[in-house]
Protein backbone atom coordinates (compact mmCIF):
# COMPACT_ATOMS: atom_id res chain seq x y z
CA UNK A 1 0.00 0.00 0.00
CA UNK A 2 2.77 2.41 0.97
CA UNK A 3 4.69 1.40 -2.15
CA UNK A 4 1.65 2.22 -4.26
CA UNK A 5 1.49 5.68 -2.70
CA UNK A 6 5.14 6.30 -3.52
CA UNK A 7 4.47 5.19 -7.10
CA UNK A 8 1.54 7.62 -7.30
CA UNK A 9 3.85 10.41 -6.17
CA UNK A 10 6.19 9.61 -9.02
CA UNK A 11 3.28 9.43 -11.44
CA UNK A 12 1.87 12.82 -10.47
CA UNK A 13 3.55 14.79 -13.31
CA UNK A 14 2.32 12.26 -15.85
CA UNK A 15 -1.18 12.14 -14.35
CA UNK A 16 -1.34 15.93 -14.44
CA UNK A 17 -0.13 16.30 -18.04
CA UNK A 18 -1.99 13.36 -19.53
CA UNK A 19 -5.08 14.06 -17.44
CA UNK A 20 -5.41 17.67 -18.46
CA UNK A 21 -3.95 17.64 -21.95
CA UNK A 22 -4.60 14.18 -23.36
CA UNK A 23 -7.48 12.38 -21.62
CA UNK A 24 -9.73 15.27 -20.62
CA UNK A 25 -9.77 16.89 -24.12
CA UNK A 26 -11.10 13.64 -25.57
CA UNK A 27 -14.06 13.75 -23.17
CA UNK A 28 -14.40 17.49 -23.57
CA UNK A 29 -14.41 17.19 -27.37
CA UNK A 30 -17.34 14.77 -27.25
CA UNK A 31 -19.22 17.08 -24.91
CA UNK A 32 -18.48 20.24 -26.90
CA UNK A 33 -19.82 18.74 -30.10
CA UNK A 34 -23.29 18.89 -28.60
CA UNK A 35 -22.90 22.29 -26.94
CA UNK A 36 -22.71 25.95 -27.81
CA UNK A 37 -20.26 28.09 -25.86
CA UNK A 38 -19.02 31.66 -26.10
CA UNK A 39 -16.34 31.06 -23.45
CA UNK A 40 -18.04 33.47 -21.03
CA UNK A 41 -21.47 32.08 -20.16
CA UNK A 42 -21.92 28.44 -19.17
CA UNK A 43 -22.09 26.15 -22.21
CA UNK A 44 -25.54 25.26 -23.46
CA UNK A 45 -26.67 21.83 -24.69
CA UNK A 46 -27.92 22.09 -28.25
CA UNK A 47 -28.27 18.49 -29.34
CA UNK A 48 -27.37 17.89 -32.97
CA UNK A 49 -27.51 21.57 -33.94
CA UNK A 50 -23.74 21.80 -34.51
CA UNK A 51 -23.81 18.86 -36.87
CA UNK A 52 -26.76 20.31 -38.76
CA UNK A 53 -24.91 23.62 -39.07
CA UNK A 54 -21.91 21.79 -40.58
CA UNK A 55 -23.96 19.75 -43.00
CA UNK A 56 -25.68 22.94 -44.18
CA UNK A 57 -22.38 24.67 -44.88
CA UNK A 58 -21.44 24.18 -48.56
CA UNK A 59 -17.78 24.82 -47.68
CA UNK A 60 -17.67 21.55 -45.73
CA UNK A 61 -18.17 19.44 -48.82
CA UNK A 62 -15.49 21.48 -50.60
CA UNK A 63 -13.10 21.00 -47.68
CA UNK A 64 -13.76 17.26 -47.54
CA UNK A 65 -13.20 16.75 -51.27
CA UNK A 66 -10.12 18.97 -51.21
CA UNK A 67 -8.65 17.05 -48.29
CA UNK A 68 -9.35 13.71 -49.97
CA UNK A 69 -7.81 15.07 -53.17
CA UNK A 70 -4.72 16.23 -51.27
CA UNK A 71 -4.36 12.87 -49.52
CA UNK A 72 -4.86 10.95 -52.76
CA UNK A 73 -2.40 13.04 -54.70
CA UNK A 74 0.13 12.92 -51.85
CA UNK A 75 -0.23 9.15 -51.86
CA UNK A 76 0.21 8.90 -55.60
CA UNK A 77 3.36 11.04 -55.63
CA UNK A 78 4.71 10.77 -52.13
CA UNK A 79 4.21 7.09 -51.45
CA UNK A 80 6.22 5.28 -54.18
CA UNK A 81 9.01 7.84 -54.29
CA UNK A 82 10.65 7.13 -50.90
CA UNK A 83 10.34 3.40 -51.47
CA UNK A 84 12.10 3.58 -54.84
CA UNK A 85 14.67 5.96 -53.42
CA UNK A 86 15.38 3.68 -50.47
CA UNK A 87 15.86 0.63 -52.72
CA UNK A 88 18.23 2.62 -54.88
CA UNK A 89 20.07 4.07 -51.89
CA UNK A 90 20.55 0.60 -50.45
CA UNK A 91 22.81 -0.25 -53.41
CA UNK A 92 25.05 2.74 -52.74
CA UNK A 93 28.33 1.91 -51.05
CA UNK A 94 30.45 5.00 -51.36
CA UNK A 95 29.05 8.18 -49.82
CA UNK A 96 26.05 6.30 -48.41
CA UNK A 97 26.02 8.78 -45.52
CA UNK A 98 25.90 11.75 -47.87
CA UNK A 99 22.79 10.38 -49.59
CA UNK A 100 21.09 10.03 -46.23
CA UNK A 101 21.92 13.51 -45.03
CA UNK A 102 20.76 15.03 -48.28
CA UNK A 103 17.45 13.22 -48.31
CA UNK A 104 16.81 14.09 -44.67
CA UNK A 105 17.82 17.75 -44.94
CA UNK A 106 14.33 19.12 -45.82
CA UNK A 107 12.83 17.24 -42.86
CA UNK A 108 15.05 19.19 -40.48
CA UNK A 109 13.75 22.58 -41.61
CA UNK A 110 10.77 23.95 -39.69
CA UNK A 111 7.66 23.22 -41.86
CA UNK A 112 6.82 26.92 -41.98
CA UNK A 113 10.24 27.70 -43.45
CA UNK A 114 9.82 25.07 -46.17
CA UNK A 115 6.33 26.30 -47.01
CA UNK A 116 7.35 29.97 -47.20
CA UNK A 117 10.42 29.09 -49.24
CA UNK A 118 8.34 27.16 -51.76
CA UNK A 119 5.84 29.99 -51.87
CA UNK A 120 8.67 32.18 -53.16
CA UNK A 121 9.70 29.47 -55.63
CA UNK A 122 6.14 29.28 -56.96
CA UNK A 123 5.93 33.02 -57.68
CA UNK A 124 4.71 33.24 -61.31
CA UNK A 125 7.03 36.12 -62.28
CA UNK A 126 10.10 35.96 -60.11
CA UNK A 127 9.94 32.40 -58.76
CA UNK A 128 12.73 29.89 -59.26
CA UNK A 129 10.46 27.31 -60.87
CA UNK A 130 9.10 29.46 -63.67
CA UNK A 131 12.53 30.99 -64.30
CA UNK A 132 14.14 27.53 -64.53
CA UNK A 133 11.35 26.06 -66.66
CA UNK A 134 11.49 29.16 -68.84
CA UNK A 135 15.09 28.31 -69.70
CA UNK A 136 13.89 25.15 -71.44
CA UNK A 137 10.93 26.92 -73.01
CA UNK A 138 8.20 25.79 -70.59
CA UNK A 139 5.63 27.83 -68.74
CA UNK A 140 5.06 30.25 -67.17
CA UNK A 141 2.77 28.26 -64.90
CA UNK A 142 0.40 29.89 -62.40
CA UNK A 143 1.18 27.33 -59.63
CA UNK A 144 -0.62 28.58 -56.49
CA UNK A 145 -2.72 31.17 -58.30
CA UNK A 146 -4.86 28.81 -60.32
CA UNK A 147 -7.62 26.64 -58.92
CA UNK A 148 -6.37 23.80 -61.15
CA UNK A 149 -2.78 23.68 -59.96
CA UNK A 150 -2.89 25.10 -56.42
CA UNK A 151 -3.51 21.78 -54.69
CA UNK A 152 -0.89 19.99 -56.78
CA UNK A 153 1.60 22.67 -55.81
CA UNK A 154 0.86 22.09 -52.13
CA UNK A 155 1.30 18.33 -52.59
CA UNK A 156 4.68 18.81 -54.27
CA UNK A 157 5.91 20.91 -51.35
CA UNK A 158 4.54 18.46 -48.78
CA UNK A 159 6.16 15.54 -50.58
CA UNK A 160 9.49 17.34 -50.60
CA UNK A 161 9.19 18.17 -46.91
CA UNK A 162 8.31 14.64 -45.80
CA UNK A 163 10.21 12.43 -48.21
CA UNK A 164 13.25 12.03 -45.97
CA UNK A 165 11.74 10.29 -42.97
CA UNK A 166 9.91 7.64 -45.01
CA UNK A 167 13.04 7.00 -47.07
CA UNK A 168 15.20 6.43 -44.00
CA UNK A 169 12.60 4.15 -42.43
CA UNK A 170 12.46 2.02 -45.59
CA UNK A 171 16.23 2.04 -45.82
CA UNK A 172 16.53 0.71 -42.27
CA UNK A 173 14.00 -2.01 -43.08
CA UNK A 174 15.88 -2.95 -46.26
CA UNK A 175 19.15 -3.43 -44.40
CA UNK A 176 17.36 -5.94 -42.17
CA UNK A 177 16.43 -8.20 -45.11
CA UNK A 178 18.41 -11.43 -44.64
CA UNK A 179 21.27 -11.76 -47.16
CA UNK A 180 20.59 -15.51 -47.59
CA UNK A 181 17.34 -14.70 -49.38
CA UNK A 182 19.19 -12.70 -52.01
CA UNK A 183 21.88 -15.34 -52.34
CA UNK A 184 19.30 -18.08 -52.85
CA UNK A 185 17.50 -15.98 -55.47
CA UNK A 186 20.74 -15.27 -57.24
CA UNK A 187 21.65 -18.95 -57.32
CA UNK A 188 18.26 -19.55 -58.91
CA UNK A 189 19.23 -17.06 -61.59
CA UNK A 190 17.11 -14.07 -60.53
CA UNK A 191 18.41 -10.71 -61.76
CA UNK A 192 18.50 -7.57 -59.66
CA UNK A 193 15.03 -6.38 -60.72
CA UNK A 194 13.50 -9.75 -59.90
CA UNK A 195 15.23 -9.72 -56.52
CA UNK A 196 13.77 -6.29 -55.79
CA UNK A 197 10.32 -7.42 -56.84
CA UNK A 198 10.28 -10.88 -55.27
CA UNK A 199 12.42 -10.38 -52.17
CA UNK A 200 12.96 -6.77 -51.13
CA UNK A 201 9.40 -5.52 -51.58
CA UNK A 202 7.65 -8.55 -50.03
CA UNK A 203 10.05 -8.39 -47.08
CA UNK A 204 9.14 -4.73 -46.57
CA UNK A 205 5.42 -5.40 -46.64
CA UNK A 206 4.87 -4.72 -42.95
CA UNK A 207 6.72 -1.40 -43.05
CA UNK A 208 5.02 -0.40 -46.30
CA UNK A 209 1.55 -1.08 -44.90
CA UNK A 210 2.29 0.81 -41.67
CA UNK A 211 3.71 3.86 -43.42
CA UNK A 212 0.84 3.89 -45.90
CA UNK A 213 -1.67 4.15 -43.07
CA UNK A 214 0.40 6.73 -41.16
CA UNK A 215 0.79 8.84 -44.29
CA UNK A 216 -2.94 8.75 -44.94
CA UNK A 217 -3.74 9.75 -41.37
CA UNK A 218 -1.16 12.52 -41.56
CA UNK A 219 -2.21 13.98 -44.89
CA UNK A 220 -5.89 13.98 -43.96
CA UNK A 221 -4.93 16.41 -41.17
CA UNK A 222 -3.06 18.78 -43.49
CA UNK A 223 -3.05 22.36 -42.21
CA UNK A 224 0.24 24.27 -42.43
CA UNK A 225 0.59 24.12 -46.22
CA UNK A 226 -2.84 25.51 -47.13
CA UNK A 227 -2.89 27.91 -44.16
CA UNK A 228 0.48 29.52 -44.89
CA UNK A 229 0.71 29.15 -48.66
CA UNK A 230 -2.75 29.92 -49.97
CA UNK A 231 -5.02 30.50 -46.95
CA UNK A 232 -7.46 28.11 -48.58
CA UNK A 233 -7.57 29.98 -51.88
CA UNK A 234 -7.84 30.61 -54.72
CA UNK A 235 -11.64 30.39 -54.59
CA UNK A 236 -11.48 27.83 -51.76
CA UNK A 237 -9.56 25.42 -53.98
CA UNK A 238 -7.21 24.50 -51.12
CA UNK A 239 -9.46 24.80 -48.10
CA UNK A 240 -9.04 21.62 -46.03
CA UNK A 241 -10.94 20.06 -43.17
CA UNK A 242 -8.50 21.23 -40.50
CA UNK A 243 -8.33 24.71 -41.98
CA UNK A 244 -12.11 24.90 -41.81
CA UNK A 245 -12.08 23.69 -38.19
CA UNK A 246 -9.56 26.42 -37.41
CA UNK A 247 -11.75 29.05 -39.08
CA UNK A 248 -14.91 27.89 -37.31
CA UNK A 249 -13.18 28.16 -33.94
CA UNK A 250 -10.77 31.06 -34.20
CA UNK A 251 -12.27 33.27 -36.89
CA UNK A 252 -15.98 32.76 -36.26
CA UNK A 253 -15.73 31.78 -32.58
CA UNK A 254 -18.05 28.82 -33.16
CA UNK A 255 -16.36 26.20 -30.96
CA UNK A 256 -19.37 23.90 -31.12
CA UNK A 257 -19.22 23.56 -34.91
CA UNK A 258 -15.43 23.21 -34.77
CA UNK A 259 -15.70 20.41 -32.21
CA UNK A 260 -18.43 18.65 -34.14
CA UNK A 261 -16.30 18.79 -37.26
CA UNK A 262 -13.28 17.45 -35.29
CA UNK A 263 -15.43 14.60 -34.04
CA UNK A 264 -16.44 13.76 -37.60
CA UNK A 265 -12.78 13.85 -38.66
CA UNK A 266 -11.91 11.55 -35.77
CA UNK A 267 -14.68 9.17 -36.77
CA UNK A 268 -13.49 9.16 -40.38
CA UNK A 269 -9.88 8.49 -39.34
CA UNK A 270 -10.89 5.66 -36.99
CA UNK A 271 -13.09 4.10 -39.62
CA UNK A 272 -10.29 4.36 -42.15
CA UNK A 273 -7.80 2.74 -39.76
CA UNK A 274 -10.24 -0.03 -38.82
CA UNK A 275 -11.11 -0.89 -42.42
CA UNK A 276 -7.47 -0.70 -43.38
CA UNK A 277 -6.30 -2.99 -40.58
CA UNK A 278 -9.12 -5.42 -41.30
CA UNK A 279 -8.31 -5.46 -45.02
CA UNK A 280 -4.56 -5.85 -44.60
CA UNK A 281 -4.98 -8.59 -42.01
CA UNK A 282 -7.20 -10.55 -44.38
CA UNK A 283 -4.71 -9.98 -47.14
CA UNK A 284 -1.77 -11.06 -44.97
CA UNK A 285 -3.57 -14.24 -43.92
CA UNK A 286 -4.02 -15.51 -47.43
CA UNK B 1 35.62 14.82 -52.30
CA UNK B 2 35.78 12.90 -49.06
CA UNK B 3 33.20 13.22 -46.36
CA UNK B 4 34.27 10.93 -43.56
CA UNK B 5 31.22 10.88 -41.33
CA UNK B 6 30.41 8.44 -38.55
CA UNK B 7 27.32 7.15 -40.31
CA UNK B 8 29.36 6.61 -43.44
CA UNK B 9 31.64 4.07 -41.84
CA UNK B 10 28.78 2.41 -39.99
CA UNK B 11 26.79 1.92 -43.14
CA UNK B 12 29.33 -0.46 -44.54
CA UNK B 13 28.84 -2.91 -41.70
CA UNK B 14 25.48 -4.47 -42.60
CA UNK B 15 26.16 -5.61 -46.13
CA UNK B 16 23.06 -5.31 -48.26
CA UNK B 17 23.17 -8.19 -50.67
CA UNK B 18 20.54 -6.98 -53.12
CA UNK B 19 23.43 -6.35 -55.48
CA UNK B 20 25.95 -9.17 -55.06
CA UNK B 21 29.71 -8.97 -55.64
CA UNK B 22 29.15 -11.06 -58.75
CA UNK B 23 26.70 -8.47 -60.12
CA UNK B 24 29.23 -5.77 -59.44
CA UNK B 25 31.84 -7.57 -61.52
CA UNK B 26 29.60 -7.36 -64.57
CA UNK B 27 30.50 -4.27 -66.61
CA UNK B 28 26.94 -3.52 -67.74
CA UNK B 29 25.45 -3.80 -64.26
CA UNK B 30 28.23 -1.73 -62.81
CA UNK B 31 27.75 1.02 -65.35
CA UNK B 32 23.98 1.02 -64.84
CA UNK B 33 24.39 1.19 -61.05
CA UNK B 34 27.00 3.91 -61.20
CA UNK B 35 24.90 6.05 -63.51
CA UNK B 36 21.66 5.69 -61.51
CA UNK B 37 23.59 6.45 -58.35
CA UNK B 38 25.04 9.55 -59.96
CA UNK B 39 21.65 10.69 -61.27
CA UNK B 40 20.01 10.18 -57.89
CA UNK B 41 22.82 12.03 -56.15
CA UNK B 42 22.41 14.90 -58.58
CA UNK B 43 18.66 14.98 -57.97
CA UNK B 44 19.19 14.94 -54.21
CA UNK B 45 21.68 17.79 -54.41
CA UNK B 46 19.36 19.74 -56.68
CA UNK B 47 16.09 19.21 -54.85
CA UNK B 48 17.08 18.57 -51.22
CA UNK B 49 20.19 20.69 -50.76
CA UNK B 50 19.24 23.15 -53.52
CA UNK B 51 16.40 24.97 -51.73
CA UNK B 52 18.43 25.19 -48.52
CA UNK B 53 21.47 26.55 -50.35
CA UNK B 54 19.26 28.96 -52.27
CA UNK B 55 17.92 30.20 -48.96
CA UNK B 56 21.49 30.75 -47.67
CA UNK B 57 22.35 32.65 -50.82
CA UNK B 58 19.19 34.74 -50.95
CA UNK B 59 19.51 35.59 -47.25
CA UNK B 60 22.69 37.54 -47.95
CA UNK B 61 21.72 38.92 -51.38
CA UNK B 62 20.61 42.46 -52.18
CA UNK B 63 16.80 42.68 -52.10
CA UNK B 64 16.36 43.28 -55.82
CA UNK B 65 18.44 40.30 -56.90
CA UNK B 66 16.16 37.74 -55.27
CA UNK B 67 13.35 38.65 -57.64
CA UNK B 68 15.28 39.64 -60.76
CA UNK B 69 17.89 36.86 -60.81
CA UNK B 70 16.61 34.07 -58.58
CA UNK B 71 18.68 31.48 -60.45
CA UNK B 72 22.02 33.24 -59.95
CA UNK B 73 24.45 30.95 -58.17
CA UNK B 74 26.19 33.73 -56.30
CA UNK B 75 25.04 37.17 -55.13
CA UNK B 76 26.76 40.13 -56.80
CA UNK B 77 27.22 41.64 -53.36
CA UNK B 78 27.01 39.80 -50.08
CA UNK B 79 24.85 41.63 -47.60
CA UNK B 80 25.28 40.09 -44.18
CA UNK B 81 23.46 43.15 -42.91
CA UNK B 82 20.24 41.42 -44.03
CA UNK B 83 20.65 39.02 -41.14
CA UNK B 84 21.20 41.67 -38.51
CA UNK B 85 18.42 43.80 -40.01
CA UNK B 86 16.04 40.87 -39.82
CA UNK B 87 17.00 40.33 -36.19
CA UNK B 88 16.67 43.98 -35.23
CA UNK B 89 13.95 45.46 -37.37
CA UNK B 90 11.41 42.70 -37.25
CA UNK B 91 9.90 40.49 -34.62
CA UNK B 92 12.25 37.72 -35.65
CA UNK B 93 14.68 38.36 -32.83
CA UNK B 94 12.03 37.96 -30.15
CA UNK B 95 10.52 35.09 -32.14
CA UNK B 96 13.80 33.21 -32.02
CA UNK B 97 14.16 33.88 -28.30
CA UNK B 98 10.58 32.68 -27.70
CA UNK B 99 11.21 29.54 -29.76
CA UNK B 100 14.25 28.78 -27.59
CA UNK B 101 12.33 29.38 -24.36
CA UNK B 102 9.46 27.21 -25.57
CA UNK B 103 11.78 24.42 -26.71
CA UNK B 104 13.67 24.31 -23.41
CA UNK B 105 10.47 24.38 -21.38
CA UNK B 106 8.99 21.57 -23.48
CA UNK B 107 12.19 19.60 -22.95
CA UNK B 108 12.01 20.02 -19.17
CA UNK B 109 8.32 19.05 -19.11
CA UNK B 110 8.88 15.96 -21.25
CA UNK B 111 11.94 14.81 -19.31
CA UNK B 112 10.24 15.24 -15.93
CA UNK B 113 7.07 13.42 -17.04
CA UNK B 114 8.71 10.62 -19.00
CA UNK B 115 11.47 9.79 -16.51
CA UNK B 116 9.26 9.91 -13.41
CA UNK B 117 6.48 7.95 -15.10
CA UNK B 118 8.91 5.53 -16.72
CA UNK B 119 10.57 4.93 -13.36
CA UNK B 120 7.26 4.36 -11.57
CA UNK B 121 5.93 2.03 -14.26
CA UNK B 122 9.14 0.12 -14.86
CA UNK B 123 10.77 -0.09 -11.43
CA UNK B 124 8.13 0.61 -8.75
CA UNK B 125 5.40 -1.25 -10.66
CA UNK B 126 2.25 -0.27 -8.75
CA UNK B 127 -0.85 -2.48 -9.05
CA UNK B 128 -2.65 -0.09 -11.38
CA UNK B 129 0.49 0.39 -13.48
CA UNK B 130 -0.55 -1.72 -16.43
CA UNK B 131 -3.89 0.01 -16.80
CA UNK B 132 -2.27 3.42 -16.57
CA UNK B 133 0.39 2.50 -19.10
CA UNK B 134 -2.30 1.30 -21.51
CA UNK B 135 -4.15 4.59 -21.05
CA UNK B 136 -0.96 6.52 -21.80
CA UNK B 137 -0.29 4.47 -24.92
CA UNK B 138 -3.90 4.84 -26.04
CA UNK B 139 -3.30 8.56 -26.52
CA UNK B 140 -0.96 7.66 -29.40
CA UNK B 141 -4.06 6.58 -31.31
CA UNK B 142 -5.75 9.97 -31.01
CA UNK B 143 -4.77 12.19 -33.95
CA UNK B 144 -3.48 15.50 -32.65
CA UNK B 145 -5.68 17.61 -34.93
CA UNK B 146 -8.84 16.05 -33.53
CA UNK B 147 -8.18 17.33 -30.00
CA UNK B 148 -7.02 20.80 -30.94
CA UNK B 149 -10.25 22.63 -30.13
CA UNK B 150 -11.06 20.86 -26.84
CA UNK B 151 -7.40 21.21 -25.82
CA UNK B 152 -7.63 24.94 -26.44
CA UNK B 153 -10.78 25.22 -24.37
CA UNK B 154 -9.17 23.16 -21.59
CA UNK B 155 -6.07 25.34 -21.51
CA UNK B 156 -8.22 28.43 -21.67
CA UNK B 157 -10.04 27.42 -18.47
CA UNK B 158 -8.23 24.66 -16.60
CA UNK B 159 -10.92 22.51 -14.95
CA UNK B 160 -10.80 22.70 -11.17
CA UNK B 161 -7.97 25.25 -11.19
CA UNK B 162 -9.77 28.21 -12.75
CA UNK B 163 -6.62 29.41 -14.54
CA UNK B 164 -6.32 30.57 -18.12
CA UNK B 165 -3.00 29.53 -19.64
CA UNK B 166 -3.61 31.03 -23.09
CA UNK B 167 -0.89 33.53 -23.97
CA UNK B 168 1.47 32.13 -21.38
CA UNK B 169 4.36 29.82 -22.17
CA UNK B 170 2.76 27.22 -19.87
CA UNK B 171 0.10 26.68 -22.55
CA UNK B 172 2.81 25.15 -24.74
CA UNK B 173 5.12 23.68 -22.09
CA UNK B 174 2.62 21.65 -20.10
CA UNK B 175 0.76 19.92 -22.98
CA UNK B 176 4.18 18.96 -24.37
CA UNK B 177 4.61 16.81 -21.26
CA UNK B 178 1.79 14.52 -22.40
CA UNK B 179 4.00 12.72 -24.90
CA UNK B 180 3.22 9.01 -24.82
CA UNK B 181 5.98 8.08 -27.23
CA UNK B 182 8.66 9.40 -24.88
CA UNK B 183 7.13 7.57 -21.94
CA UNK B 184 7.22 4.40 -24.03
CA UNK B 185 10.87 4.89 -25.06
CA UNK B 186 12.06 5.72 -21.55
CA UNK B 187 10.09 2.95 -19.85
CA UNK B 188 11.44 0.41 -22.32
CA UNK B 189 14.96 1.57 -21.64
CA UNK B 190 14.44 1.34 -17.87
CA UNK B 191 12.98 -2.15 -18.33
CA UNK B 192 16.33 -3.31 -19.63
CA UNK B 193 18.31 -2.18 -16.58
CA UNK B 194 19.10 -5.38 -14.59
CA UNK B 195 16.81 -5.69 -11.54
CA UNK B 196 19.72 -6.91 -9.38
CA UNK B 197 21.15 -3.39 -9.47
CA UNK B 198 17.98 -2.04 -7.86
CA UNK B 199 17.92 -4.83 -5.27
CA UNK B 200 21.53 -4.11 -4.32
CA UNK B 201 20.81 -0.41 -3.97
CA UNK B 202 17.69 -1.07 -1.90
CA UNK B 203 19.66 -3.30 0.47
CA UNK B 204 22.06 -0.40 0.88
CA UNK B 205 19.07 1.66 2.01
CA UNK B 206 18.49 3.78 -1.09
CA UNK B 207 14.98 5.23 -1.36
CA UNK B 208 13.13 5.45 -4.68
CA UNK B 209 14.18 9.06 -5.32
CA UNK B 210 17.87 8.26 -4.74
CA UNK B 211 17.44 5.23 -6.99
CA UNK B 212 16.06 7.38 -9.80
CA UNK B 213 18.45 10.31 -9.49
CA UNK B 214 21.65 8.49 -8.60
CA UNK B 215 21.32 5.30 -10.57
CA UNK B 216 18.66 5.15 -13.24
CA UNK B 217 19.17 8.59 -14.77
CA UNK B 218 22.97 8.39 -15.05
CA UNK B 219 22.61 4.96 -16.68
CA UNK B 220 20.09 6.38 -19.17
CA UNK B 221 22.19 9.20 -20.55
CA UNK B 222 22.22 7.88 -24.15
CA UNK B 223 18.45 7.49 -24.43
CA UNK B 224 17.87 10.80 -22.66
CA UNK B 225 20.16 12.55 -25.14
CA UNK B 226 18.23 11.16 -28.11
CA UNK B 227 14.85 11.97 -26.58
CA UNK B 228 16.05 15.49 -25.74
CA UNK B 229 17.28 16.16 -29.23
CA UNK B 230 14.07 15.00 -30.87
CA UNK B 231 12.02 17.01 -28.37
CA UNK B 232 13.97 20.20 -29.03
CA UNK B 233 13.67 19.81 -32.80
CA UNK B 234 9.96 18.93 -32.66
CA UNK B 235 9.23 21.90 -30.44
CA UNK B 236 11.17 24.26 -32.71
CA UNK B 237 9.21 22.99 -35.73
CA UNK B 238 5.79 23.09 -34.07
CA UNK B 239 3.36 25.49 -35.70
CA UNK B 240 -0.33 24.93 -35.22
CA UNK B 241 -0.51 24.66 -31.43
CA UNK B 242 1.62 27.78 -30.69
CA UNK B 243 -0.41 29.59 -33.36
CA UNK B 244 -3.57 28.85 -31.40
CA UNK B 245 -2.29 29.07 -27.84
CA UNK B 246 -0.12 32.20 -28.19
CA UNK B 247 -1.92 35.07 -29.91
CA UNK B 248 0.22 37.79 -28.35
CA UNK B 249 2.96 38.61 -30.95
CA UNK B 250 5.47 39.22 -28.14
CA UNK B 251 5.17 35.61 -27.01
CA UNK B 252 5.00 33.87 -30.39
CA UNK B 253 7.79 31.57 -31.59
CA UNK B 254 9.55 32.31 -34.85
CA UNK B 255 7.52 29.69 -36.77
CA UNK B 256 4.34 31.63 -36.00
CA UNK B 257 5.92 35.04 -36.56
CA UNK B 258 7.39 34.28 -39.99
CA UNK B 259 4.16 33.83 -42.01
CA UNK B 260 2.86 37.13 -40.62
CA UNK B 261 6.06 38.96 -41.50
CA UNK B 262 6.20 37.35 -44.94
CA UNK B 263 3.00 39.18 -45.90
CA UNK B 264 4.41 42.66 -45.45
CA UNK B 265 8.17 42.79 -45.01
CA UNK B 266 10.90 43.19 -47.57
CA UNK B 267 11.59 39.88 -49.27
CA UNK B 268 15.30 39.63 -48.54
CA UNK B 269 14.62 40.25 -44.85
CA UNK B 270 11.96 37.55 -44.85
CA UNK B 271 14.43 35.10 -46.37
CA UNK B 272 17.03 36.17 -43.80
CA UNK B 273 14.38 35.33 -41.19
CA UNK B 274 13.76 31.91 -42.76
CA UNK B 275 17.49 31.29 -42.66
CA UNK B 276 17.80 32.32 -39.01
CA UNK B 277 14.88 30.09 -38.06
CA UNK B 278 16.56 27.12 -39.78
CA UNK B 279 19.97 27.52 -38.17
CA UNK B 280 19.21 25.95 -34.76
CA UNK B 281 17.65 22.70 -36.09
CA UNK B 282 20.32 22.42 -38.77
CA UNK B 283 23.03 22.90 -36.12
CA UNK B 284 21.46 20.15 -34.03
CA UNK B 285 21.38 18.02 -37.16
CA UNK B 286 25.09 18.56 -37.74
CA UNK B 287 26.00 17.85 -34.11
CA UNK B 288 23.75 14.82 -33.70
CA UNK B 289 23.79 13.63 -37.31
CA UNK B 290 24.37 10.00 -36.49
CA UNK B 291 21.64 9.81 -33.84
CA UNK B 292 19.18 11.58 -36.14
CA UNK B 293 19.82 9.49 -39.21
CA UNK B 294 20.06 6.20 -37.34
CA UNK B 295 17.34 7.07 -34.85
CA UNK B 296 14.73 7.22 -37.61
CA UNK B 297 15.27 3.65 -38.68
CA UNK B 298 15.88 2.50 -35.12
CA UNK B 299 12.49 3.63 -33.87
CA UNK B 300 10.60 1.46 -36.26
CA UNK B 301 13.19 -1.25 -35.96
CA UNK B 302 11.95 -2.09 -32.49
CA UNK B 303 8.37 -2.10 -33.71
CA UNK B 304 9.26 -4.62 -36.38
Amino acid sequence: MRDDLIAVAFLLPALFCFGYFAWWPVVKGLELSFQQTNLVDPAEWVGLLNFRRILDDPLVMTAVTNTAFFAGLALLIGFPLPLALAVQMSTVHRLAGLYRYLVYLPVMLPPVVGVLLWKLFYDPDSGVFNKALGLVGLGPYPWLQSTDSAMLSLVLEATWANLGSATLIYLAAITRVRPELYEAAETDGAGIWRRVWHITLPQLRGTVLLLLLLQLIGTLQVFTEPFVMTDGGPENATITVLLLIYRYAFVEGDYGAASAMSLMLAAALSLLSAVYLWATRRWSDT
Amino acid sequence: MTLPSPADTRDRLPVNRLVSPRDRRRIGTRAALASTNAVVLLMLVLFCAGPVLWMFKAAVSPAREVTTHPLALWPTQTRFSNLSDALNLLDIGSGLANSAILAIGCLVAQLVVSTSAGFALSVLRPRFGRVLYAMVLATLLVPSAVCLIPLYLTVQDMPGLGVNLVNTFWAVWLPAGANAFNVLLIKRFFDNIPAELFEAARVDGAGPLTLLLRMVLPLSRPVLAVVSMFTLIASWKDFIWPLIALTDPDKQPVAVVLPVIAKTADQSLVIAGLFLASVPPLLLFVIFQRQVVNGIGGDTGSKG
